[in-house]
């Protein structure tokens, strides 16, 4: 992956052989196997996938949030700023969350707590990384709420005074109020209505300009990833299976899974088109295929896909685990864009 | 995400099954409420055994005085002997028959009396509702130990009277529960749909709302049956329920009391005979609450 | 929320008039009477319905009640027979006694069930999850009388006071007895509503933000839980008042429990209908601290009152 990188001091995140499984009474589920990722500086990185495909234990891995029990996370390298999380001690790790790497999630209307206001919610983590006291920490805290769009008077009310969209803007401000190196934020925008989403990615876009942020964006809406992200990277059954800069995954894309779900996006020149869905369901992850998780799915699959996939570099910037492209004169069906 | 909601082994347990096996089914998966169904059960043995192996005047209340005061584990007397020679062991078993029939009719009482009530103030709601839970907030407002006391005096001290005073105790708890039940039940279409296919309203309440608001009364029936044996045991330490020479667990801790300094043991098995039968009923009544309601369990 | 406690106090009136009206009618109905028990033994029934006359028990039941009634309308509840006295002024010199035990078994309780609870939900099924449940359960069904019984027998010998009040150490006994079973039910809730609290997203949301573990449980989870906590918490408050008369009788403790079962045992109707009615405004008070209590955990609560 050296070729993605100039520098490794560039690198504000460097993941190398992630494996996170949940030991459940119903069978080990293995919900990330084997994940590379790297991240630079300042830039963002879209994390595409259905549902289930593992890319929320990806990153809870990052800040060690995955709960254990059930949860067992194994890696040759989980690096942030240069520095080993996973063997960390829990009081340094307690000052790099939130300070160095921070998370939004998914539901704002669960993810803050409902008897605390929002004021001293956002104050609190300025508390506790800046070394101010509470007073300032609370002024502080105003500051960010008028940045995210919300007037600095509201800091006294409760979350179950805002609305949706508003709640994720507070959560927004508590990620940010540190001004973290790296932001994961997680289908952000998901539980609000579409209108609302706009507002907030444009939100979370000018303020990761201002402040240099560097960005995991995990969704599932390839129309985000197009808008906000550099890089992306499709996961399916807990691993990446294509990795590239936005222009090599979106015009150039490779692995039969991208190209499903490309394929299943209405074409908004052409509203009348029939979507094509994957068809099929993901793999039971308490029981993966040995080799390709996607073979079963896959119409172009033979007999080598059961073998497992290595990485195959396309140029220097993308990446694929697929073995199709051994034979010759292989392509998928979706024609290259540039 | 990692959580797949539904897996399919769940999908390949589903199989039509009827209400009760399906509670046993879960029910069967909580040791601790196993342990309690299994304690209840020998405790109903011994107390039905008890009524034919012993004979009331000559085994458990004819006074050797000879033989007072004999420590546990004397020959003959596992548990020892009463300050009046008869044999604790005997007492004890005999016993069981007075806590588990307050418990049982008491609670029989409460749940006909407060179900009724809950049902008709759930159902028709306005004014009945009203006047019912002003009701039951007079006899909530009453200490129901204070109460028990009163009804106890007024009409006068018999295992009959003492049910009855339990059993009038917790009616407005059964009320409440049975009300708030049934609240749900009342707005589902299938009630409507009855109405207005003309079905009486008694039929409606008897055929599709008790069935459908059972849960928890069930629970509050095995939890009540718990509570009912403490307060009775507590009125009859205070000398106002079953009357002496009756081996009453409450009744026999009351006259073991001033024995306390030197012979301890007298009041130690009733006590311990009362705590373990309430706590097979509280044990049933957790393992009813999970196996009733599978979402509510951790 | 100051006119809800307005409207809530007010609320209390026509429930305690209701309880007035059953308490005296069922003390009526209990065989013997006050006057006949007070009276020298040769009394002829003119002194006897003097006596009655003097103590306003004359006359038929309906009469009798609602002089009383309105008498105690009016705040005055009447003179106590068996003790020839004001039952207001009796009640008020024992009233300290029960609350003292009250609240020392109350701190009892919390102190022993919501770090239990709270350690218990955090090492869920582990040995001390197994053990604090299996504790819990035995204090839920333990008679608080017998618990008594035990604790005199157990600890007398070694020199703790097991009757009477007036030093700290007599205290020690009846409130570790009294406080057991409101220990084992808060164990119990504190447990489960820390069980729910905690698969709570809030809670990643401070673990992302830094606060360390300690705090999460202790600022972030606990305060969610307190809510299911504080209303199971007013629920024991009638059980702590009911346990209270059985305590006070096997400690010999002088509290208004014990004064209602004499007054009761006496047929002293004045003196049995105004602790019982004192016992309600005792218990319908505490709930309402409890429900502003409630106020001051949950904002939500909080608009719905200032609504």
């Amino acid at each position: 992956m050296s070729e993605l990188t100039n520098t490794s001091s560039d690198l504000v995140l460097d993941i190398e052989n992630l494996a996170v499984r949940f030991e459940t009474d119903d069978g080990i589920v293995r919900a990330v196997n084997g994940l590379d990722l790297q991240i630079r500086k300042g830039r963002a990185l879209g994390l595409v996938g259905e549902t289930g495909a593992g890319k929320t234990t990806t990153a809870l891995s990052i800040l060690r949030l995955v709960p254990k029990p059930p949860g067992v996370v194994q890696c040759d390298k989980l690096e942030l700023n240069g520095r080993d999380i996973l063997t960390m001690q829990t009081k340094e790790l307690e000052k790099v969350r939130g300070k160095e790497v921070s998370m939004i999630f998914q539901d704002p209307m669960t993810a803050l707590n409902p008897v605390f206001t929002v004021g001293d919610q956002i104050a609190e983590s300025i508390h506790l990384h800046e070394n101010v006291s509470m007073t300032e920490a609370q002024k502080m805290a105003i500051d960010m709420l008028e940045l995210v769009g919300i007037p600095g008077e509201r800091a006294g009310d409760y979350p179950h005074q805002f609305s949706g969209g508003m709640k994720q803007r507070v959560v927004i401000a508590i990620a940010l109020a540190c001004h973290p190196q790296l932001l994961i934020a997680d289908e952000p925008t998901t539980a609000l209505d579409v209108t609302i989403q706009a507002q907030v990615l444009d939100l979370m876009k000018s303020l990761r300009q201002k402040y240099q942020t560097s960005l995991i964006m995990i969704t599932h809406d390839l129309g985000i990833v197009a808008e906000i992200c550099d890089e992306v990277a499709v996961m399916y059954a807990g691993n990446i299976v294509e990795m590239g800069t936005l222009e090599d995954v979106f015009n150039h894309t490779r692995h039969p899974y991208t190209e499903g779900l490309f394929n299943s996006l209405p074409n908004v020149n052409d509203r009348k088109a029939k979507l094509k869905p994957v068809p099929g369901l993901m793999p039971d992850p308490t029981d993966l295929p040995e080799g390709c998780p996607f073979y079963p799915r896959c119409q172009y699959a033979d007999e080598k896909c059961k073998l497992p996939q290595k990485k195959t570099y396309v140029s220097d910037t993308h990446f694929i685990r697929c073995c199709a492209y051994d034979r010759p004169g292989f392509h998928i069906e979706r024609e290259e864009k540039s | 995400m990692s959580n797949p909601a539904f897996t399919s082994a769940d999908l390949r347990a589903y199989k039509k099954r009827s209400l009760s096996q399906e509670v046993w089914r879960n029910y069967k998966k909580s040791p601790s409420a196993m342990i309690g169904l299994v304690i209840i059960i020998a405790i109903v043995i011994a107390a039905i055994v008890s009524q034919f192996v012993f004979n009331y005047d000559t085994d458990i209340v004819q006074q050797d005085i000879m033989n007072r005061f004999q420590p546990p584990l004397t020959e003959g007397h596992l548990l020892g002997t009463d300050q009046y020679g008869r044999d604790e062991l005997t007492r004890v078993l005999y016993g069981a028959k007075y806590s588990l029939a307050v418990g049982i009719v008491s609670v029989a009482i409460s749940c006909l009396f407060g179900c009724t009530m809950g049902l008709i103030a759930g159902y028709y709601g306005g004014v009945v509702e009203n006047i019912i839970l002003r009701f039951c907030e007079v006899f909530m407002g009453i200490p129901s130990v204070l109460l028990g006391v009163a009804i106890m005096t007024a009409f006068g001290q018999s295992l009959a009277v003492l049910m009855l005073a339990v059993g009038l105790v917790y009616v407005p708890m059964f009320a409440r529960t049975a009300r708030a039940a049934v609240l749900p039940v009342r707005e589902e279409e299938y009630i409507e749909a009855a109405k207005v296919s003309g079905v009486g309203d008694l039929k409606i309440i008897f055929s599709h709302v008790l069935p459908n608001s059972l849960s928890p009364i069930i629970v509050q029936v095995t939890m009540g049956v718990a509570n009912g044996i403490l307060s009775a045991s507590f009125l009859s330490f205070l000398g106002l329920g079953v009357p002496v020479p009756a081996p009453e667990w409450g009744a026999m801790l009351s006259s073991a009391r001033e024995y306390i300094r030197d012979y301890g043991y007298l009041c130690t098995f009733p006590g311990i005979a009362i705590m373990v039968t309430v706590l097979s009923f509280n044990l049933m009544g957790d393992g009813l609450r999970d196996a009733l309601d599978p979402k509510l369990k951790q | 929320m100051f006119r809800y406690i307005i409207k809530r106090i007010l609320m209390m009136i026509p429930v305690l008039i209701a309880v007035s009206f059953v308490v005296y009618f069922l003390m009526d109905l209990a065989p013997g009477d006050i006057i006949s028990s007070m009276a020298p033994q040769d009394a002829t029934e003119a002194e006897l319905e003097m006596m009655r006359e003097q103590w306003g028990l004359n006359g038929p039941l309906i009469e009798r009640y609602f002089r009383y009634l309105g008498d105690l309308l009016t705040g005055d509840m009447g003179m106590s027979p068996s003790l020839r006295r004001p039952v207001a002024e009796v009640f008020i010199e024992r009233l300290p006694a029960t609350l003292q035990l009250a609240l020392a078994a109350t701190v009892v309780a919390l102190i022993i069930s919501v770090p239990l609870g709270i350690a218990a939900a955090t090492h869920h099924r582990s040995f001390l999850d197994g053990i604090s449940m299996v504790l819990a359960m035995i204090g839920v069904s333990m008679p608080a009388f017998w618990l008594g019984l035990l604790l005199i027998m157990w600890f007398s010998p070694l020199g703790l006071p097991s009757g009477g009040s007036g030093t700290p150490l007599h205290l020690v006994l009846p409130a570790l007895a009294l406080g057991a079973g409101q220990a084992g039910t808060l164990t119990r809730i504190t447990r489960s509503s820390m069980l729910d609290v905690i698969r709570q997203d809030y809670l990643r949301t401070a673990r992302a933000k830094g606060v360390s573990e300690k705090q999460v449980i202790r600022k972030h989870a606990l305060k969610n839980a307190l809510i299911p906590i504080i209303t199971v918490f007013g629920s024991t408050l009638g059980n702590l008042l009911g346990g209270a008369v059985a305590i006070e009788t096997v400690f010999s403790w002088p509290g208004i429990g014990r004064l209602t079962v004499n007054a009761v045992n006496q047929r002293d109707t004045t003196l049995a209908t105004g602790c019982i009615i004192m016992f309600t405004v005792l218990l319908t008070v505490t709930m309402l601290l409890v429900d502003i209590a409630y106020a001051y955990v949950d904002p939500r609560i909080k608009a719905q009152y200032s609504k």
